[in-house]
């Protein structure tokens, strides 16, 4: 799994490719919680159009992140699961807790 | 029901070992008929089996090793996933939906292993390990016009 993480209009995105699971979920978590504590930044956009495997890790770094943000008010969006992903993102729950977007400057409109 | 194939290998408790079990599941599952959707769901239901013997039976330490069945019979796939780890007191509990011993967790490998798969078996004591057996039909056997 490879990930970059950038910071536009005062949303932490994270765009995301390959396979999330133990490999790379603590990597990930940390990264994120790094960027998060070292910030103002509030918001996480997680862009998923590039993600081809998911399992309940990598579901529970996305969780963790985002009860940490919005403790503070803050909001998270997902961007464009594939299929697959999807149907593993609805069968956990996470899509009646956490909003999911088709493309990215729909998820910035509404979360910025 | 007549085993056709088989494989057993040895994994060290590495979290890697996870992607590498399910990607070698799901490529000897393609000697039978299974669809791309239900590959998909062995390959979860495998990697949540393997990621709890890591997690919860070896507590994320790397110097132990989990054993890895799969077989083929006409009618499917078994996957057996075996650890010496730290076992599981209560299963009913641990099979809860939700239940997790780790805050960082969802509690939802067990509940994905009962919703993919159409047989599901855990064994286990405390301090002696877990064994999970899972049973995949394919579905393409029946409805399948003879040749
Ligand atoms: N191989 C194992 N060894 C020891 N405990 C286990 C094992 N597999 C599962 N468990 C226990 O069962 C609980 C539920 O497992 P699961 O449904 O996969 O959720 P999670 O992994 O998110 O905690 C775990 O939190 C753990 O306490
Ligand atoms: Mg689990």
């Amino acid at each position: 799994m490879q990930w970059k993480i950038s910071v536009e209009e005062n949303i932490l995105v994270v765009r995301l490719a390959g396979e999330l699971d133990l490999g790379s979920a603590d990597t990930l978590r940390t990264e994120m919680d790094d960027a998060l504590d070292s910030s103002q930044l509030r918001h996480i956009i997680l862009n998923l159009a590039d993600v081809t495997y998911i399992d309940s890790t990598g579901l529970g770094v996305m969780l963790g992140r985002y009860k940490k943000v919005s403790k503070y008010g803050g909001k998270m969006a997902l961007v464009n699961p594939q299929p697959q992903v999807k149907k593993i993102l609805e069968l956990s729950g996470l899509t009646s807790i956490i909003e999911e977007y088709s493309d990215e400057s729909e998820a910035f409109a509404q979360i910025g | 029901m007549k085993i056709n194939n088989k494989f057993k290998l040895q994994i060290k408790s590495v979290p890697d070992n996870v992607a590498f079990a399910r990607v070698t599941a799901a490529a000897f599952a393609s000697q039978l008929d299974f669809t791309l959707n239900e590959l998909e769901e062995i390959k979860v239901a495998l990697s949540e089996a393997v990621t709890n013997s890591i997690v919860h039976g070896y507590e994320n330490n790397d110097n132990n090793y989990i054993e890895l069945a799969v077989s083929l019979t006409e009618a499917g796939m078994e996957m057996c996933v075996e650890d010496n780890g730290k076992g599981i007191e209560d299963i009913s509990q641990a099979m809860e939906p939700a239940y997790s011993t780790d805050p960082e967790r969802m509690g939802l490998g067990f509940v994905f292993m009962q919703s993919f798969m159409d047989n599901f078996k855990v064994e286990s004591e405390k301090n002696k390990g877990v064994k999970v057996v899972m049973f995949k039909k394919v579905s393409s056997v029946d409805g399948k016009p003879e040749h």
